[in-house]
């Protein structure tokens, strides 16, 4: 049996404004700004997949693959 | 279906502000209609004029980008000819509340069964920052740069007075339960109020001290409460959210086919 892979965020950059909604607001800190002011996912391990940074991005720039 | 496949992806990025809450209720009514696996062409978004009516450019509906303040009269008009589809009127406050102040509380008294829903950011963002019916007493505005004299309208309790058949407020923080309060909204057969406060970090941010959107989220973490709870009685000054009217009445629709049958038999 294969455990199913928890979902992870993907940002597309071309859409992100930059905004920090999504780095604010993730409940494990998962997510940062990066120099270009863009969101990255910079620890993944945290990530529990609670899709708040998807619902809450405004440039629907998130998605949870 | 995902996200994409209800959105007009040739016209992202949107035109919004960085950290615009416009955004975050365009996501959720798409998850909304996911959600209740609606077809996307029993769906007509119809809207009026301003930033927030811009979603009608993104949304891949039938839509309709009406004129300012007469959302509810063309959603009025696509409803009574076509009753089986789904109608929901995005609109922003001043477009609801003072352009369209009318048609909202006529459309409401009638119960016709259209979703419209608020997208409050208690100002003019389109043209520059004007205040607007939503402004609080003292907050600031492009045309109230020594403070807001007006008085701004509770818009739930003005539509529980028009007689809308449900009434709710959420926030664009609280996007888990917007989504829930937007399905319910769509479901209910009559009129539905659904008002959400929404940031608009270049203007209202700005004119009132609000440093960023994320900011702006905060305060409606903070400043919110669910209806009837414990820390409003504690702290009459939060804002209640959630659903405050849910009630079955005749819808208008269905009214009129009655009336054109009771007609037809007459002859
Ligand atoms: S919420 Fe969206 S637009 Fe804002 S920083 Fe995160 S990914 Fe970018
Ligand atoms: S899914 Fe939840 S935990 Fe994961 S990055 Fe987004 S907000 Fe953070
Ligand atoms: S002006 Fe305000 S309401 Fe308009 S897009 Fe910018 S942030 Fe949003």
């Amino acid at each position: 049996m294969t455990k199913k892979k928890k979902m992870k965020p993907n940002i597309k950059r071309e859409w992100c404004k930059g905004c920090g909604i999504c780095v604010e607001f993730c409940p494990e800190d998962a997510l940062i700004m990066d120099e270009m002011e863009k969101a990255v996912l910079a620890y993944p391990d945290k990530c529990t997949g609670c899709m708040l940074c998807e619902l809450r991005c405004p440039d629907l720039a998130i998605e949870l693959v | 279906m995902a996200v994409k496949d209800y959105i007009r992806e040739k016209f992202f990025p949107h035109i919004w502000c960085p950290g615009c809450g416009h955004g975050i209720i365009m996501g959720g009514l798409i998850r909304a209609i996911e959600t209740l696996q609606k077809e996307k062409n029993d769906i007509v978004i119809v809207s009026g004029i301003g930033c927030s009516s811009r979603i009608c450019g993104y949304l891949d509906f039938h839509t309709l980008h009406t004129i300012h303040g007469r959302a509810l009269a063309f959603a009025t008009g696509v409803k009574l000819s076509r009753p089986e589809l789904t109608v929901i009127a995005p609109m922003g406050d001043g477009d609801a509340f003072a352009i369209g102040g009318n048609h909202l509380i006529h459309a409401a008294r009638r119960n016709i069964d259209i979703t419209a829903i608020i997208m409050n950011n208690n100002i003019y963002g389109m043209t520059g920052g004007q205040y607007s019916p939503s402004t609080g007493y003292g907050e600031f505005a492009t045309t109230a740069p020594y403070s807001n004299i007006d008085h701004p309208f509770d818009f739930v309790n003005l539509a529980i007075g028009a007689g809308a058949s449900f009434v709710a407020r959420t926030t664009t923080y609280h996007v888990t339960s917007m989504i829930k309060i937007i399905e319910k909204a769509i479901m209910h057969h009559g009129f539905s109020v659904v008002e959400i406060m929404s940031q608009c970090p270049t203007y209202f941010g700005r004119k009132n001290k609000f440093a960023s959107a994320v900011e702006m989220l905060k305060y409606y973490r903070d400043h919110t409460t669910p209806i009837g709870s414990k820390d409003k009685k504690n702290n009459p000054d939060l804002i209640e959210r959630g659903i405050f009217i849910e009630k079955e009445m005749p819808e208008y629709c269905d009214e009129y086919d009655k009336i054109i049958k009771m007609a037809s038999k007459g002859e």
